[in-house]
């Protein structure tokens, strides 16, 4: 017999969420009323920790909030030195900078190329492979509203009230209208989604929807849609730059974005690229571990865009909200923090206390679902906690088969199957443990419906941006966000590339903002920051060059 | 704790680490085979060996626990053959892959393929699937490749497995798999502008209709 993944006493819980799950298959939780909604969201979610936030104290949105970690890399000194730079040596001139290589990036190549741009004239620089990007993590699905039954206006009215009332109209708007195009898009590329024989693609719910139009590819949605676009990307003749990212934007003397200084990664020389238009596809900001929580993201997820479009001119908006996952992985240690896809409780299955007790509806919207979570743990002192001390919930996923049939957890979750299975659990037969995780940054640069920033010349697309998902996003709109504003961007960079007529190159931006952090005088290291540093202090003392990854 | 060797130097590290925490615990601040850091993205390609034993092990370093004498290297690109093709103008049939990549006609079924694959796919046998010319089948066996490349780095015949896979699936998504009618007709009826005005009047709507909206709601029962 081969050795029980669980501690005992975490057992004897498994045991009494095994003996309530008959009963609990039958068990159907009413969803939270608005008063219950404001009630636990005010206590519970990490958002309303007033000591956790602070107001930004210089830059276009002076006086925004947002939390400590956003400020520490937002006020501070560029890792550059504009007087270090020479602006007259170009390495690439080209129409179309794209930077950061996950679903936004690809989109917005593939539809700049449609709409005219030669592929020779568009670059993609990202930190480090094309394709190495949230994207690829995303599981559960991407929503569309495609049914007889839905219309866009219903997903409207589920996103906004999702986003707690925040969100940009126009954004949502667009989101919704192009998003049966994006989905049939993707079916032209010849993404496997799953469907039925007829050709239906399979839909399900997802936290706060009215309808079922969550379409997956599996559990590796996500990895479906990023693969695809990156073998397109690949075919198309596009200019990669990998292990390249932006250090910051360039300007021009009309006050235009006009390019970027990136850095190469392993020479650790800086590449100056002059491009009639940049578009910003850099991701969000999971790695700067918000409030200390462990997070679902990607290496690179360090904030760099909106570090480089705030000095460069563009408000940042919403960023006081942070989206924490409901379900990240609470145990096995090596896995702690990362996403249990949304889906799973799409499919049937319930987040349960340490006696077997079901305790609130299980798709609520995610701040609301979290903060559930996080009460029925900390509030109620209801939950597990760990040999390491993290705590956690039970996520009972046998359940799911025995609503829909025996198989259906092999068939419809393999890489959940897989992320556990190697750390010798099986979901098909036990419950995971799962505890809130820093998943996305629901605000970000202000764009329009067109992903034009308000400075000239500069688009940005995807989780970078912010206004889209209000201060809350529905799962399933985060690959619909970077596929429908990546392709605004790539549209819109397109026609712009016709008008524009760059002047003489210019970092004077970053000199005044670095004179702004002198006069507020500043203590935080430079950013971006490109990557989390996991080494530790003894490690950190001794380093002899230490000019940045800090 | 567990002694693992990097570049030649033996270490010691706690035993429950990933390979990828392990060096991390070392001080190595990575920028090279690290990605998404959950089995998702194929950067972090690892090959070792253990002491005294004769056999090449594969695996991600973002999942695979540090053991008592590990002798460890990362592979975080793998050289690939890579295929320039436009997806719209192939047609799903039985030569297809083949005359894109001619070297699937070199497997020697040796299943060190299947043997390299974090995944547990198994990947031979999508090569011999589209060696046939089941696209079909190719493109469901590979399904849940994340294209680390271990299985090219491997493979004696010198296939780029993971390329063949990804031309599988598009193949079949665009060819094969039925169409989603439905969808097809909702994008018509967008273009149409069908939904235009109500949309309009929502993206002008008082917050206090919104809420109303979507107090309102009827959430759609699914069906078991």
């Amino acid at each position: 017999m081969t050795k029980d993944p669980y501690p005992d006493y975490m057992r004897e819980s498994i045991n009494k969420v095994e003996k309530t799950r008959d009963r609990r298959a039958k068990e159907v939780f009413d969803q939270c009323s608005p008063d219950e909604i404001d009630d636990v969201l005010s206590k519970y979610h990490p958002d309303f920790i007033k000591e956790q936030k602070t107001k930004l104290r210089f830059g276009v949105s002076k006086g925004e909030v947002v939390p400590l970690e956003v400020a520490r890399v937002i006020e501070t000194k560029s890792i550059i030195n504009p007087k270090d730079i020479d602006l007259t040596k170009i390495d690439f001139d080209t129409d179309v900078l794209i930077v950061g290589g996950g679903g936004a990036g690809a989109n917005a190549a593939l539809w700049a190329m449609k709409s005219g741009v030669k592929p020779e004239n568009i670059i993609i620089a990202t930190k480090l492979r094309m394709g190495d990007a949230n994207t690829t993590m995303a599981q559960g699905g991407i929503q569309a509203a495609v049914h007889e039954n839905d219309s866009p206006a219903i997903h409207y009215v589920d996103v906004v009230g999702g986003g707690h009332y925040e969100n940009d109209p126009a954004l949502v708007k667009r989101l919704v209208s192009d998003a049966p195009f994006m989905l049939k898009w993707y079916e032209e590329l010849g993404m496997m989604f799953d469907k039925f024989p007829d050709g239906t693609m399979d839909a399900i719910h997802g936290g706060g929807t009215s309808r079922m139009r969550m379409h997956f590819a599996k559990d590796y949605t996500g990895l479906e849609i990023m693969r695809t676009l990156r073998d397109a990307v690949f075919n198309s003749g596009v200019k990669i730059l990998e292990f390249s990212p932006a250090a910051e934007l360039i300007k021009d003397d009309k006050g235009q974005v006009a390019g970027a200084v990136l850095l190469n990664l392993d020479t650790q020389e800086y590449i100056i690229v002059r491009s009639k238009t940049t578009i910003l596809t850099t991701g969000g900001f999971g790695r700067l571990h918000i409030q200390g929580f462990p997070t679902t993201n990607h290496y690179g997820a360090t904030f760099d865009g909106c570090v480089m479009g705030y000095r460069a001119g563009v408000p940042l908006r919403l960023l006081k909200s942070v989206q924490y996952h409901p379900t990240g992985a609470a145990f096995p240690e090596q896995i702690v923090g990362l996403l249990v896809t949304e889906k799973i409780r799409g499919k049937g299955a319930q987040v349960v206390n340490k006696d077997g007790e079901q305790f609130c509806f299980p798709l609520e919207t995610r701040d609301v679902e979290a903060s559930l979570i996080i009460r029925e743990c900390v509030g109620r002192d209801n939950g597990i906690i760990t040999p390491t001390g993290q705590r956690g919930l039970w996520l009972d996923s046998p359940l799911i088969d025995i609503i829909h049939g025996e198989g259906t957890i092999e068939k419809n979750f393999s890489a959940m199957v897989k992320q556990f299975g190697r750390y010798g659990i099986d979901i098909t037969q036990d419950p995971m443990l799962i505890y809130p995780t820093l998943h996305y940054q629901n605000g970000g640069l202000k764009i329009n419906a067109n992903a034009e920033t308000p400075v000239p010349n500069l688009y940005a697309a995807g989780e970078v941006t912010g206004g889209t998902h209000g201060s809350n996003r529905l799962m399933g709109n985060s690959l619909l966000e970077v596929s429908v504003f990546g392709r605004a961007a790539g549209i819109s960079a397109a026609k712009r590339v016709q008008k524009v007529s760059l002047g003489k190159l210019t970092l004077s931006h970053v000199e005044q903002y670095n004179a702004l952090c002198d006069e507020y005088k500043v203590k935080n290291p430079p950013s971006p920051i490109f990557f989390p540093d996991y080494t530790q202090p003894k490690h950190k003392e001794r380093l002899l060059t230490s000019k940045f990854l800090h | 704790m567990a002694r693992i060797i990097v570049a030649n130097t033996e270490y010691k590290v706690p035993s429950n680490l990933t390979i990828m925490k392990a060096l991390e615990y070392l001080g190595w601040r990575l920028k090279r085979g690290v990605g998404c850091r959950g089995g998702f993205c194929g950067a972090c390609s690892t090959i070792y060996r253990m002491k005294g034993d004769h056999k090449l092990y594969t695996g991600l370093a973002c999942a695979t626990k540090v053991e008592d004498g590990m002798i460890i290297a990362q592979i975080p690109i793998s050289p690939a053959n890579k295929k320039s093709y436009n997806i719209d103008s192939l047609k799903a049939q039985p030569n297809t892959i083949l005359e894109l990549y001619p070297e699937v006609a070199r497997c020697i079924s040796c299943n060190t393929c299947t043997k390299a694959c974090p995944q547990d796919i198994q990947v031979m046998d999508y090569v011999q699937a589209a060696l046939r010319g089941d696209i079909a089948k190719a493109a469901e066996l590979s399904f849940d490749c994340i294209m680390c490349g271990l299985c090219a780095t491997r493979c004696p015949a010198e296939i780029t497995q993971f390329n063949v896979g990804i031309l599988a699936r598009r193949l079949y998504g665009k060819y094969i798999a039925p169409k989603y009618k439905q969808l097809e007709k909702r994008v018509k009826e967008i273009e149409q502008g069908k939904f235009e005005d109500e949309l309009s009047k929502l993206t002008k709507a008082s917050k206090q209709k919104l809420v109303e909206l979507y107090a309102a709601r009827v959430r759609e029962e699914v069906k078991r």
